[in-house]
């Protein structure tokens, strides 16, 4: 089977939850923008409200509107006493049905203010109430008008639920994100395929109920319709038939992070759980996941919480780091940490081998003088990150330039020659496959960063929970992660992440 | 027809005034009585306050000032949408609705006051001379003048004693507007209507009305029957309009014995 065909494979789960969520705002946009619409048509002040909030809305990158909501609902949350979700549905809910009130309120409103005036003049000559007029008359002319913005909403609504993904929530964005992350093309592609087919036919079913209503044919707008219901009906049956109680396993964005909640939940389906994956979570978000129970278990660095979570700006002993998040996470979110895996995965400053050499750079402190005259690739969020701070404080380190890319595209930039210097990460396979320069930090300005397990509150004293995780304990050695990791991350010959876990699982001696 | 119908009710202004927000006059002050069963035609020029004051009546205007009393009874005595359907009101942008055919149009009155159409809607066809197999076309397969026919039926559905028009021959051609009018009075003699239209052209509110009222400005500047008024009666405004149809009659007549 070809690899495109066989990523397709894996979509139609994604899908009936992407239909679900996109179905779901759409249901919302409209129920919302229709009676603002008719409030707006009525008062051109209140248009000018609707219609700007609307507009602003717009304006705000849907990926950034989707993260504010964490945020937004953690708090809202906090204020009721918890039990809010702030991630997966709600968020992505909340968020794709903002974006899909615009194209909806701005149609409504236009269509009625455009109506021919003479028409409004005689309904209201013939004594209709404005309940009849808006229901007899306003309703069915500007129906037509309305369709197209549903329309308009259903297309980017679907679109834009594939980055619900980043939230938590379960959408053909799931395909993409790891696809893009792992270089694995053929799932880019066949994430992309289906939501543009989910979109066209979609809008191709709305263009029927809109062209239908134009043409007064009830049968065509009916069947249209009705096609649409056995659509949602379909995507629900799954969400029926499982029922039961799942175990959430989370994963940032990386590819080890993809094939430890692989290794994670092959341990617990032994055990007799069921699981699903929420894959390409933010790096802040996976600790709120855990702490709140949306996610049951995953994978995070002890120097990450410590930085990141605790704000602390000391560096002491790995081991000291791990305790002091232990009784940190315990205490001040109910979080367990059940233990470190065996490896560290920190951020160290990598050039490459032969660069390093003719420059003479071996550490921070040689970098230093030299870094004015280089240029810096990094993740995504590291620029962000406390530790860069910490590094920036300790060596004075300034560069040429920084750019965040994509982890992948980081190494690429450093190989390719576009940067020089990047912070990589220390159990990537990568760095010893492209024979890249690790700098070494003798003023310890970056924190360990031990792969520890976190486990959601429910489960701190869940003796077959816990029991089903501990053999994974100090079990993963960082030469055995490495290798793990480029057998994914390579660019020729690459494996899936779940492939990658059943290979680590074999060699930790770990196989079911 | 057999036994004449009761005569339409009495339309009295009292006082009446509108006067838009910058302090434009639309109305400045008319007091009068419309007696039951006349026909009553508001001539003038555009801008005279004409339109305002016939839609005072059944208030898709709301005066500034003064009242309007339809058989003695003031129009705000009852909500709005009560009092307009129980007064026929036919404008000259027509207003049918274009998603309904010719008999949902015409028994839209019937409708939303929850009364059965029955054979209403071929009775009101054969009214204004339409044929009944009309019923089923939607609006746009019809000609303007048949448009109009379809709002006069609208507007009669209800069987009102009081009918408002407003400049309702204005969009016609004039083979259609001679039609249309002699059609309307003749129904307004059979149903014992009391009808105020609204025009500009003067030789049609001749023609058509008993009494004649002329604006300019806001105000009454005549108010005399049709004989009068071409008697001179009128004064000076008035005069200067029933000139302008006697002058074309003339030359007409003129041209006709040349020939």
């Amino acid at each position: 089977m070809s690899p495109f065909l066989d990523a397709l494979g894996r979509a139609p789960p994604l899908l009936a939850q992407h239909l679900l969520l996109a179905f779901a705002a759409l249901l919302l946009g409209i129920a919302v923008s229709l009676p603002l619409a008719v409030w707006s048509a009525r008062r051109p002040g209140v248009a000018r409200v609707t219609l700007g909030f609307a507009s602003l809305v717009q304006t705000i990158p849907s990926l950034a509107l989707l993260a504010l909501f964490y945020p937004l609902l953690l708090s809202l949350s906090a204020l009721v006493g918890g039990r809010i979700p702030a991630l997966g549905f709600l968020p992505s809910l909340l968020a794709l049905t903002l974006y899909a009130l615009l194209p909806i309120l701005r149609n409504a409103v236009t269509g009625l203010t455009g109506l021919d005036p003479a028409i409004i003049e005689a309904a209201d000559g013939v004594g209709m109430t404005s309940a009849q007029k808006l229901r007899l008359v306003e309703a069915p002319l500007v129906a037509p008008v309305v369709m197209a913005g549903i329309r308009t909403a259903a297309v980017w609504t679907i679109g834009a639920a594939t980055l619900s993904t980043t939230v938590g929530q379960p959408s053909l964005g799931d395909m993409i994100f790891a696809g893009l992350q792992t270089q694995n093309w053929a799932l880019v592609l066949a994430g992309c395929f289906c939501a543009a087919a989910l979109a066209l036919a979609v809008d191709a079913l709305l263009g029927l109920i809109e062209h239908g209503i134009a043409a007064r044919k009830k049968l065509r707008v009916w069947a249209a319709t009705g096609l649409l219901a056995l659509g949602v009906v379909v995507a629900l049956a799954p969400l029926w038939a499982s029922g039961g109680n799942r175990i959430v396993i989370g994963s940032k964005s990386f590819s080890e992070q993809y094939i430890l909640s692989r290794v994670i939940g092959h341990r617990l389906e032994a055990a007799g759980y069921a699981v699903e994956y929420r894959e390409g979570l933010g790096s802040g978000v996976a600790f709120g996941a855990v702490s709140s129970g949306d996610v049951d278990v995953y994978v995070d660095y002890s120097g990450t919480i410590w930085t990141n979570e605790m704000k602390r700006t000391d560096v002491p002993p790995r081991a000291a780091i791990v305790a002091g998040v232990r009784d940190w996470a315990a205490k001040a979110r109910g979080v367990t940490l059940l233990g470190t895996l065996g490896f560290e995965n920190a951020y160290a400053f990598a050039m490459r081998g032969d660069d390093a050499k003719r420059r003479g750079i071996r550490t921070i402190e040689d970098l230093a003088p030299q870094a004015p005259k280089l240029r810096l690739a990094t993740d995504i969020e590291f620029l962000e990150r406390p530790e860069w701070a910490a590094v920036k404080r300790a060596y004075g380190l300034t560069f040429a330039e920084a750019h965040p890319y994509q982890p992948t595209f980081m190494y690429k930039a450093l190989t390719s020659g576009a940067a020089d210097v990047i912070p990589a990460f220390s159990s990537d396979g990568r760095i010893a496959a492209e024979k890249l320069a690790v700098l070494a930090d003798p003023r310890g300005a970056i924190p360990g960063y031990d792969a520890i397990l976190l486990l959601a509150p429910k489960h701190a004293k869940d003796a077959r929970f816990q029991a089903a995780l501990k053999p994974l304990l100090g079990r993963i050695d960082v030469a055995a992660m490495r290798e793990a990791n480029y057998l994914v991350d390579r660019d020729a010959g690459k494996t899936s992440p779940e492939d990658a876990a059943r290979w680590l699982e074999k060699r930790i001696g770990l196989e079911r | 027809m057999t036994a004449a119908p009761a005569p339409g009710p009495s339309v009295v202004f009292d006082a009446i005034e509108k006067l838009y927000p910058g302090g434009a006059v639309g109305v400045a002050g008319v007091s009068l009585e419309i007696g039951g069963g006349s026909f009553v035609a508001l001539v003038g020029a555009s801008g005279s306050g004409k339109s305002t004051l016939l839609k005072m009546v059944n208030r898709l205007i709301a005066p500034s000032a003064g009242r309007v009393l339809i058989g003695g009874a003031d129009v705000t005595d009852e909500p709005a949408h009560a009092l307009r359907r129980r007064i026929g009101y036919v404008f000259q942008n027509i207003g049918l609705f274009p998603h309904m055919t010719v008999a949902e149009n015409i028994a839209i009155g019937l409708r939303i006051s929850a009364q059965q159409a029955g054979g209403r809607v071929v009775e009101l066809l054969d009214l204004v001379d339409l044929p009944r197999d009309f019923a089923g076309r939607m609006p746009d397969a019809l000609s303007g003048g048949q448009r109009q026919r379809v709002g006069v039926a609208r507007a009669l559905a209800g069987a009102p004693g009081l009918m408002l028009m407003d400049e309702p021959f204005g969009a016609l051609d004039p083979v259609t507007r001679d039609q249309l009018g002699t059609a309307i009075r003749a129904l307004h003699d059979r149903l014992g209507l009391t009808t105020i239209m609204v025009t500009h052209d003067m030789a049609e509110a001749l023609i058509l009305a008993d009494r004649v009222l002329v604006m300019a400005k806001g105000r009454i500047v005549a108010d005399a029957t049709p004989a009068a008024l071409l008697a001179g009666e009128g004064g000076a405004e008035a005069d200067a309009l029933v000139a302008v149809p006697r002058d074309q009659a003339r030359k007409l007549a003129a041209l006709e014995k040349g020939a």
